[in-house]
């Protein structure tokens, strides 16, 4: 490559052209291709460090979800096989109770909010109704100073915002006659900052300023009770110009796992169950999808092959209190045992190989087990009472075709029994679902629930109801939109930074009367945005490595066993080979292991990790090394987020206590469901050394604390449990 | 013998892994396929130093006869074995590196106009697009006196690397 006079060609100058460049042309050519090259090869490497980073926390979120719904198909299959009698039942019967028992009249005396008094040295924010512009002004401006909503104004707030709710139509139906643009936000997730963002960019809610809001309001967030009161309050004011749409996360009992309900119990000592439950009406209440000039449709999740518009607009949609949970049914339930089988079946099949998609989805089963068992709660024919035997006999059973013990004859019950659960179906498809690039519809199994649908799906079912576009939100994406299907598909994610300080931008839509969406992003940090690209990476790569090196911890043990069968000579060594392979079998987490392995692996010695070093190298200190049975406390740790589900559903007066017979009993179905063993004996010792105030009774808050894991620069807030508590 | 043909096998099922790790971490979809877009990220990632040019070589090995704007990994994988095998765009190491800068600093300076650099950057060897050259100068510029430090520049990005 090195000529002099070379003829004129894009990559080079001619001399002439060169001007003040000094150096000899040849020359600076090869060294610019030199910086060239290493320049790019070090994006390249920065852009699979993020990818990773992305994936990592992915992973762990799909993996969380995954959890969620194991354990509520758990106790949903519990339930249907325990006899009445069995204490156990009581328990998680709380799951199940139904909120459809009283009347709306009942409920309107009991979230009566008159006799809340606001003592006199409340200084919040205060509401009247009709609520006026000035004081949800207001109202955004105190969320904005941190203040906080006196109960009383809360679920005044919530009553009403009920009241017109229960108006509203399944799908909101929105025009921009009047050359009116229309704005349309994603996820929020509790970040207040993004929401205040969106309205400093973009105006408050207004006859001019039309919004839509696509679900996901809450949890993860420190502040999702204030943006449901922000988002309620435009929606009374503006009735014709704001609108809701149901996300997945409007669910309590995906709120029991993801941070809502902890944030309401927490703001909300004396009030927050009532609240909770208001919420819990409200949330079913909620309209399903925005369509906007009959053109463009707005859902949370996104849809499925079966999705039918005509099917939506007629259910009832409040009778979908979760959507993880079909409504009770309407008639006398027909007994048919099926069997729950193949969550069994995947999960033994899953050591010594990594797959992405391993749970079960609660509507697309396979051709085995039919729909019958997704739709109605039976009456156990069993009379065997003990967890264990239980499950062995779900174990016999795997693989069975469904069996019908006594069919109900009554067709009329069967159609209408179909007809719930294609109801259910639709549902979920609109708040679970997430695109793909292959044609076709297959369950999502990483979440659950709902399925990934193709392009073609996305030409049928939006040319079947005349529709020219599909914005969705329900995934984070990077840039904080992401179109897809030909462009037929808009991703839209407002929550910015979700996993992480630099991970993500958000984004919202204005689309006027051309409906040619235009898409604005931004930031909630003003910082971030002037880090480097280098620099935003490395932090939330460092964030992402901290929740992997927790999740180290977590299976510990299981690890070192794993280390040990490649090292049966005990030299404490093994190959960086051998490595990949382990965390790939005991994790579960589908990660590019050997890609990370230089971030996760410091130091080696000819392709030779030392694994004890290496644990210990993870930083991690255990927060209580006063508690015995350390391996316990790793296995607590490991599914303390099921745990503290457990807990909360247990603690029916929310007073953020359970007793040690709850404890216990929790411990035993929740190792029940894991299928391990724990003595008896390790369970009352756990409970005895965690129960600091020696009352019989164990806090909630402090027990989860105490499973918090720490870098070892903070350690004393481990070390903090041992003290006396407050 | 026997001894070398299995560590000859362990090596290559171990470059195959990591071929197919780095591979799947842009497999969006879990088929085994990525946007050919993306192809430039994954050989980097494995190491290798390629010019825009080596790189469009690679890619027009690894595509199908007719080029669907997605590559299969079932193609991927032979080619990149064969580039890793054969350790192909080596590395360019921190002494080449400097050497590069300061070949373009004539005068000896120590370092490098702003202008200077993005001239040479974006008009020379295979340019930099404009995004491209405002990535470099926001990580390697000094803004008060609005030159590169090229020395310090390299060490600092030759650390990030390693860690």
């Amino acid at each position: 490559m090195g000529c002099g006079n070379t003829k004129p060609n894009q990559l080079q100058l001619k001399k002439s052209e060169r001007g003040h460049l000094s150096v000899p042309a040849a020359t600076a050519m090869r060294s610019a291709l030199l910086i060239q090259r290493w320049y790019r090869q070090y994006v390249a490497r920065l852009e699979m460090r993020r990818r990773c980073t992305w994936n990592i926390f992915q992973s762990i979120e799909y993996a969380g979800e995954q959890d969620q719904i194991k354990l509520y198909n758990f106790f949903a299959y519990l339930m249907d096989h325990f006899t009445p009698a069995s204490s156990e039942r009581n328990l998680i019967s709380h799951i199940f109770r139904d909120n459809d028992l009283l009347r709306d009249i009942e409920w309107e005396r009991y979230f009566n909010y008159k006799n809340i008094e606001i003592p006199d040295d409340y200084c919040g924010p205060h509401l009247t109704f009709p609520l006026t512009t000035c004081i949800v002004t207001e109202l955004v401006e105190a969320f904005r100073n941190k203040q906080q909503l006196h109960s009383r104004y809360v679920l005044q707030l919530l009553g009403e915002t009920w009241k017109l709710l229960r108006l509203l139509p399944n799908i909101n139906h929105v025009s921009t006659c009047h050359s009116k643009e229309i704005t349309i936000c994603g996820d929020l997730h509790g970040h207040l900052e993004d929401l205040l963002l969106i309205f400093y960019k973009n105006g408050l809610p207004s006859m001019e300023t039309s919004y839509v809001f696509n679900g996901d309001y809450v949890d993860r967030g420190k502040n999702s009770i204030e943006i449901l009161l922000i988002l309620f309050a435009f929606l009374l004011l503006y009735p014709n110009d704001v609108y809701l749409n149901r996300g997945n996360h409007e669910d309590h009992m995906v709120n029991l796992r993801y941070g809502f309900t902890k944030e309401v119990l927490g703001k909300y000592r004396l009030h927050g169950k009532k609240i909770l439950k208001l919420l819990q009406k409200i949330f079913s209440w909620l309209p399903l999808a925005t369509v906007i000039d009959q053109k463009v449709l707005i859902v949370h999740g996104g849809i499925s092959d079966t999705t039918d518009l005509s099917i939506i607009a007629k259910m009832d949609r409040h009778r979908y209190v979760s959507s993880l949970k079909p409504p009770k049914h309407r008639r006398f339930l027909a007994k048919s045992k099926v069997c729950d089988d193949d969550s069994d079946v995947e999960d033994a099949g899953a050591v010594g190989s990594v797959e992405r998609r391993r749970v079960f989805s609660l509507t697309h089963s396979s051709p085995s087990a039919s729909l019958h068992r997704s739709m109605q709660q039976r009456r156990s024919l069993q009379s065997s009472s003990g967890v264990e035997e239980e499950l062995q006999e779900q174990r016999r059973q795997a693989g069975l075709s469904v069996e019908h013990q006594s069919v109900c004859s009554e067709t009329e019950l069967t159609q209408a029994v179909e007809a719930d659960a294609e109801e259910w179906k639709q549902l979920v498809d609109l708040l679970w679902s997430d695109p793909m690039t292959l044609d076709g519809c297959v369950p999502n199994e990483v979440r659950g629930g709902g399925c990934y649908w193709g392009p073609d799906v996305t030409e049928d079912v939006l040319n079947r109801h005349h529709l020219h576009l599909l914005i969705r939100s329900h995934e984070c994406k990077q840039e904080g939109y992401e179109f897809c299907h030909s462009r037929r598909v808009l991703t839209i994610f407002s929550a910015s930074n979700y996993y992480e300080e630099g991970s993500n931008r958000g984004a919202y839509i204005r689309l006027g009367p051309d409906l040619i969406p235009h898409v604005i992003q931004y930031q909630a940090t003003r910082t971030t945005r002037d880090l480097t690209l280098r620099q935003s990476v490395g932090r939330t790569e460092r964030s992402a490595l901290r929740a992997l090196r927790e999740q180290f911890f977590a299976h510990k043990s299981d690890l070192m066993s794993v280390f040990q069968q490649y090292d049966p000579d005990n030299t404490g060594l093994i190959s960086l080979k051998d490595w990949a392979v382990a965390m790939e079998t005991v994790l579960h987490l589908a990660l590019p292991w050997r890609v990370l392995r230089s971030q996760l692996v410091n130091s080696t010695q000819d392709g030779m990790l030392d694994y004890h070093s290496w644990f210990r190298e993870l930083d991690i200190t255990e927060p209580n090394k006063e508690l015995a049975h350390t391996n316990v406390l790793e296995t607590l740790y490991k599914h303390h987020s099921n745990l503290e589900t457990i807990f909360r559903i247990i603690d029916t007066d929310n007073s953020g206590l359970i007793s040690f017979e709850e404890f216990r009993q929790t411990w035993k179905l929740l190792s029940s469901h894991l299928k391990m063993e724990i003595s008896d004996e390790a369970i009352v010792d756990l409970a005895h050394s965690i129960d600091f105030n020696h009352d019989g009774s164990i806090d909630i808050n402090e027990f989860m604390e105490a499973f918090r894991l720490v870098d070892s620069t903070h350690h004393d807030m481990g070390n903090s449990m041992i003290k006396a508590p407050s | 013998m026997a001894d070398d043909k299995d560590n000859a096998e362990a090596i290559l099922s171990e470059v195959h892994k990591k071929i197919s790790d780095a591979f799947d971490l842009f497999d969006h979809e879990f088929n085994k396929t990525v946007d050919v877009r993306e192809i430039g990220t994954i050989i980097r990632s494995l190491g290798c130093f390629p010019s825009e040019v080596e790189l469009h070589d690679v890619i027009t090995e690894a595509e199908d006869e007719e080029p669907m704007g997605y590559i299969r990994f079932e193609r991927f994988l032979p080619v990149m074995t064969r580039v890793l095998m054969e350790r192909k765009f080596r590395p360019i190491t921190e002494d080449l590196l400097l050497q590069a800068f300061e070949v373009l600093d004539q005068q000896n300076k120590g370092y490098l106009e702003a202008e200077e650099l993005t001239k040479y950057m974006t008009l020379e060897g295979e340019p930099f697009t404009q995004e491209e050259m405002e990535e470099m100068l926001s990580a390697a510029l000094d803004p008060e006196k609005n030159v590169i430090a090229y020395k310090d520049f390299v060490s600092m990005m030759v650390i990030d690397d390693a860690q």
